[in-house]
């Protein structure tokens, strides 16, 4: 059986109801080499264990929001919203976000 | 006479591991098999240990759907997987086993003109390199299956197909049996329910690895663990692109034999054959989400059996036998990872995805010739692990898009 996903806006609702948009990731900070760009852009911790990701409520209420969940077995700790700062641009609890500007 | 109805062990249970070997592969499925088999049978290298956590071909190697083709997009694709068909075609024989493959065609279904233009980039690519695979229309269609179903009375009709001769199935379990024997009868030392928690290194090369069942001094560890190999990657302090999917498959009852080809549309994210015994044998496009968990799922039986019901109404009846998962290992260009890390010593095999058992029999040459001179064999030089950081990828999505 696949997994319920508690959406911050829905509540429970079933996972195929989402699309899924990868862990968190850290945006390299100043200068970047190409390595480290590269690094940022195709390598993932791919974790076994608790994992830290981006979901959007596809078929929903089109949010965008976090989700702890434990890739072992799809228990989801928790799903919240991304916080934001005074420019309404996201500043989770993990620096970065595929939204964060570019530096 | 009495012989003949005696089980005979495939391989020999072995004992205690010894202290040292030359070269120790984690995972005992096709890829890792198919190494040591080579390294012994083309290299002598024969102090080699097979380490697998479960049983032999418990993952990928024993859930795949066990279709061989080479008709991929890329040309470092195609070139690749033409040398892996060759190889199964002697494989047989090779291994002097019957793996019961059967070249019995393929074809890979247009439901639009877009779909029609990508299969006939793929038709090009293929026949410059020498690989049968040729653009078809529905009248050909039809005679190649005349059970499909080709009506314009359905969600998605069909406008014509990519037609690939030369594709077949294979009985899956038989490869891994046969490579196992064949790297056994040469050496090979072969350890289930040998799991590795932990690789040695010293000045950035591999000295040994730990395992549940005591510590292996070696120079040369190769990973060939699939869906597992980050976990494998963080041990060797080695990132990978890779992310963890699941893939999953059913199949029906036995039916008396009717289809003769493989079925594949991507549209409809399905591939349908039926195997030696009868069973429908039907898979499917991974979940989106990474999960290690192999927990199948019902949207998934949803789904597969809706898209194939609208391919072969006469199913309508078929009773479901069984459905499982799969661990896959995705990387960002669904092409495979292969070959030398920055770690001395520490070998990969993975970002298979969903096609990697077509590979086995070309990952195990190349990988042991790699092993055995030090040098990168041209064939799987573009699919270095390095690519990622110079950014030169090698997009298969175009073929890989439906897993089979």
């Amino acid at each position: 059986m696949s997994f319920l996903l508690p959406c911050p806006n829905c509540g429970p609702r079933d996972v195929d109801e989402f699309a899924y948009a990868g862990e968190t990731t850290e945006r390299p900070q100043g200068t970047p080499s190409p390595r480290e760009l590269a690094s940022y852009i195709h390598f993932r911790r791919n974790a076994a264990g608790v994992q830290r990701e981006w979901w959007y409520h596809r078929f929903g209420c089109e949010l965008w929001f976090l989700a702890e969940r434990d890739t072992r077995t799809n228990e989801v700790l928790k799903t919240e919203l991304p916080s934001t700062d005074a420019a309404g641009s996201p500043t989770p609890h993990e620096p970065a976000t595929p939204d964060t500007p570019a530096v | 006479m009495r012989d003949i109805f005696r089980t005979r062990r495939m391989w020999r249970r072995r004992g205690e591991l010894k202290p040292r070997y030359d070269v120790v592969v984690i995972g005992g499925g096709s890829h890792g098999l198919a190494t040591a088999y080579y390294l012994a049978k083309n290299h002598g290298i024969t102090n080699v240990a097979v380490l697998e956590k479960s049983y032999i071909g418990s993952g990928a190697a024993g859930r795949n759907t066990t279709i061989i083709r080479a008709n991929y997009r890329t040309p470092e694709g195609a070139e690749f997987y033409r040398s892996s068909v060759e190889l199964y075609e002697h494989l047989s024989l090779d291994l002097d086993f019957n793996l019961l493959f059967s070249q019995q065609g393929h074809l890979t279904l247009a439901h639009s003109d877009r779909a029609m233009i990508t299969m006939a980039e793929r038709a090009e690519v293929n026949q410059l390199l020498g690989i049968d695979s040729r653009l078809v229309y529905n009248d050909e269609t039809a005679r190649l299956c005349p059970e499909l179903n080709l009506s314009d009375d359905v969600t998605w009709p069909i406008l014509g197909a990519l037609y690939h001769p030369p594709g077949g199935i294979i009985r899956h379990d038989a490869v891994v049996w046969g490579l196992a024997r064949g790297a056994d009868r040469r050496g090979v030392e072969i350890h289930p329910y040998t799991e590795v928690t932990g690789i040695e290194r010293s000045n950035g090369r591999v000295t040994g690895v730990k395992t549940t069942r005591g510590e292996i001094a070696c120079d040369t560890v190769i990973s060939a663990t699939a869906g597992w190999s980050t976990l494998i990657g963080d041990m060797a302090g080695v990132p990978l692109p890779i992310t963890t999917h699941i893939l999953q498959a059913f199949v029906t009852e036995p039916l008396k034999p009717f289809l003769h080809v493989i079925i594949v549309s991507s549209q409809m994210h399905v591939y349908i054959s039926q195997t030696d015994r009868g069973e429908f044998l039907i898979g499917a496009e991974i979940e989106p989400y990474t999960t290690y968990r192999g927990t199948s799922t019902f949207p998934f039986l949803e789904y597969s059996a809706r898209h194939t019901l609208e391919l072969f109404p006469q199913l309508e009846s078929a009773k479901v036998l069984r459905q499982w998962t799969g661990l896959c290992d995705i990387s960002p260009d669904y092409s495979p990872i292969l070959g030398l890390t920055e770690v001395d010593g520490f070998l990969i095999s993975c970002g298979w995805g969903t096609y990697g058992f077509k590979a086995a029999p070309i990952v195990g040459t190349t990988l042991a010739e790699l092993v055995a001179t030090g040098r990168t064999p041209q064939l799987i030089a573009p699919f270095t692990l390095e690519r990622f950081y110079t950014d030169t990828l090698v997009s298969e999505l175009a073929a890989a898009a439906v897993s089979h």
